[in-house]
């Protein structure tokens, strides 16, 4: 049995009906991982003696009288940005490289008590800093379908593992485009949530205004059962509201007839590859054809967006940020010198550049001189943003966008461009400025374009290299269901969430 | 373009010691960030509210109850430095 191939859903039922043990299922990966991540390098760390362990808990809960939860048993990966109680955390920085945590992520106890299995920790750039992968301090992850290509990021080991079916699901967290993005690169389904829909705490923060925690799966139906699993109000981040969680999965209905979706023409921007254009447009007529009505929208503000966010992630960054002090825990200096001495070496020897380059950027713009001019203007653009969503909603239910502009590009296009995080997230910021809900789905594929007549990579184009297109649905706020509908609806009639990397 | 003195002073206040040929590096780096946000300055945003709580949720309480902390070990574990229940910080009198 190829169990990477099943949905959640299906391997619930196999569970349930006692087809398979967690303790199996469980190995499966794990033996999986073991084969493909010395090339991949989607996990910083593999957990098999907890996943063993708690898979064997997973296997006696279910033997046991009274219902699973839709997750209980399923083994799934967590970006190593989610605090894990006893199991290393390092947000793919080397200042974090010796840090156990002390308690768990809200989301990963959420996971422990409904008895998921924990596979392993996924990598990442650099406190999620960047938008390939790349700026991990523990090596670039590749992507499954052209290994000399970049997964993209900042999720880039949770988007590699479920695309190379090492596990059935991921945990992931986006500020910018860091679900969206890879999952768009990788061919994978990925669920951004509205922000405060999923609990923050005992997530290594980076942009607190913006921070989202959510999940990549193979389809829109996994993702709506990880959804319900996971969302919900915690004391503990006064951000989640008391909203209560639909059953999300139950609710998922496949009829969007009669349903209003607007196509923002602004994301389909200049320089868009040809191929990505085809296959984002061929899925506006496939939803279409379900009966939608497709209308062209206009949200002039969308070019703001990542500069907007070019200014206020760094902000919240540098704040943040601050508490990598050596001191209390993570990386500390092993020159001597004074008080400040151990502050300034340890943070010199514990960020990378891009880190580096984000605290630096937020400290310049929140100082005494540059903070009107900076910080405050770019948060009232952002309300001009918001509010155009606000109004774009009043006439239509659901975006249809493209997930990015273009297929994944080589491995070390990032490392010289300090703008390449938020040029290639120019479509996912707007929505994360205004805290919306939003997938990224497979909706085919496009070849990656040659460069000055010069194939850009040895295995672009001459032998047809295919590499995965993302169609992106956004939702108003709190507005998870719709989104999920929409998805839904277009799985149910095409099978580009099917394909896997070979 | 900023200066030399400029990016100085922005890493000794993000605490951050610059190394060898690293000024130049991030006048490059940041110079380059700042060029790209300048056509913010130019949009309207007369009226406009800062974006504080992209929700609208505001002044979230909860109830002043004491809870039980009880992983206080834990925390002190990842110490680089400690004696028993204290970290050790390099003297600043």
């Amino acid at each position: 049995m190829n169990y990477e191939e099943l949905s959640l859903a299906e391997l619930r039922e196999k569970l349930d009906n006692k087809e398979v043990s967690s303790v199996e299922l469980t190995n499966y990966f794990l033996a999986r991982i073991k084969e493909q991540n010395p090339e991949l390098n989607a996990f910083i760390t593999i957990t098999e003696q907890e996943a063993l362990e708690q898979a064997k808990e997973a296997d006696e809960f279910i033997n046991s009288p009274g219902d699973n939860f839709p997750l209980t048993g399923i083994p799934f990966a967590a970006k190593d940005l989610f605090l894990t109680k006893g199991i290393r955390t390092t947000a793919a920085s080397k200042i974090l490289d010796n840090y156990i945590p002390p308690y768990d992520a809200t989301v990963i106890a959420k996971l422990k008590e409904q008895k998921a299995v924990l596979l392993g920790k996924a990598n990442m750039d650099q406190f999620a800093h960047g938008s390939s992968g790349e700026t991990s301090a523990y090596g670039a992850t590749k992507n499954p379908w052209d290994k000399t290509r970049m997964p993209g990021g900042s999720s880039s080991g949770s988007a590699a593992a479920v695309a190379a079916g090492l596990a059935p699901w991921a945990l992931a967290t986006e500020t910018g485009g860091s679900i969206r993005q890879p999952a768009s690169l990788t061919g994978v389904s990925g669920w951004k949530p509205t922000y405060g829909r999923v609990s923050r705490y005992g997530v290594a923060a980076m942009a607190s205004s913006l921070d989202s925690m959510g999940a990549m799966a193979t389809s829109v139906k996994d993702l709506a059962m990880i959804a319900e699993s996971i969302s919900g109000h915690d004391p503990k981040d006064g951000t989640t509201g008391e909203r209560e969680v639909p059953a999300y999965s139950k609710l998922l209905d496949a009829n969007i007839k009669g349903m209003k979706i607007g196509v923002p023409k602004e994301y389909f921007v200049d320089g868009m590859e040809a191929g990505v254009r085809e296959a984002v447009e061929k899925a506006i007529e496939e939803i279409k054809n379900l009966g939608a009505e497709i209308v062209e929208v206009s949200l002039p503000n969308t070019k703001y967006g990542s500069l907007v966010y070019a200014i206020v992630c760094p902000s919240e960054v540098s704040s943040n940020l601050a508490r990598y002090d050596g001191i209390r825990y993570g990386h500390s200096t092993s020159e001597g010198g004074s008080l400040l001495d151990v502050y300034q070496k340890s943070r010199a020897e514990g960020f990378g550049d891009e880190a580096k380059r984000r605290i630096m950027t937020g400290t310049y713009v929140l100082s005494a001189g540059y903070y009107d001019a900076y910080y405050k203007k770019a948060q009232r653009v952002r309300r001009k943003i918001l509010n155009e969503f606000e109004e774009v909603f009043k006439r239509v239910d659901i975006l249809l966008a493209p997930s990015s502009p273009n297929v994944a590009q080589p491995l070390g296009n990032a490392a010289s461009d300090p703008l390449f995080g938020y040029i290639a997230d120019q479509l996912n910021i707007p929505a994360s400025l205004a805290g919306l809900p939003a997938l990224s789905l497979p909706c085919g594929f496009a070849s990656p374009p040659f460069q000055g007549g010069v194939a850009e990579s040895a295995t672009a184009g001459e032998d047809g290299v295919l590499l995965p297109v993302g169609l992106q649905i956004i939702g108003p706020q709190w507005g998870e269901q719709k989104v999920f509908n929409v998805g839904y609806a277009y799985q149910q009639a095409t099978d580009w969430h099917t394909k896997k990397a070979k | 373009m900023l200066t030399p003195e400029e990016v100085r002073k922005i890493a000794q206040l993000a605490r951050i010691e610059l190394r060898e040929g690293e000024v130049e590096k991030f006048q490059k780096d940041l110079s380059s960030i700042l060029d790209y946000v300048e056509e913010l300055k130019a949009v309207d945003t007369d009226g406009l509210d800062i974006v504080s709580s992209v929700t609208g949720l505001e002044n979230v309480q909860r109830p002043d109850k004491a809870v039980l902390i009880d992983y206080q070990e834990g925390i002190m574990t990842n110490a680089p430095e400690r004696k028993d229940r204290y970290y050790k910080v390099k003297s600043i009198l």
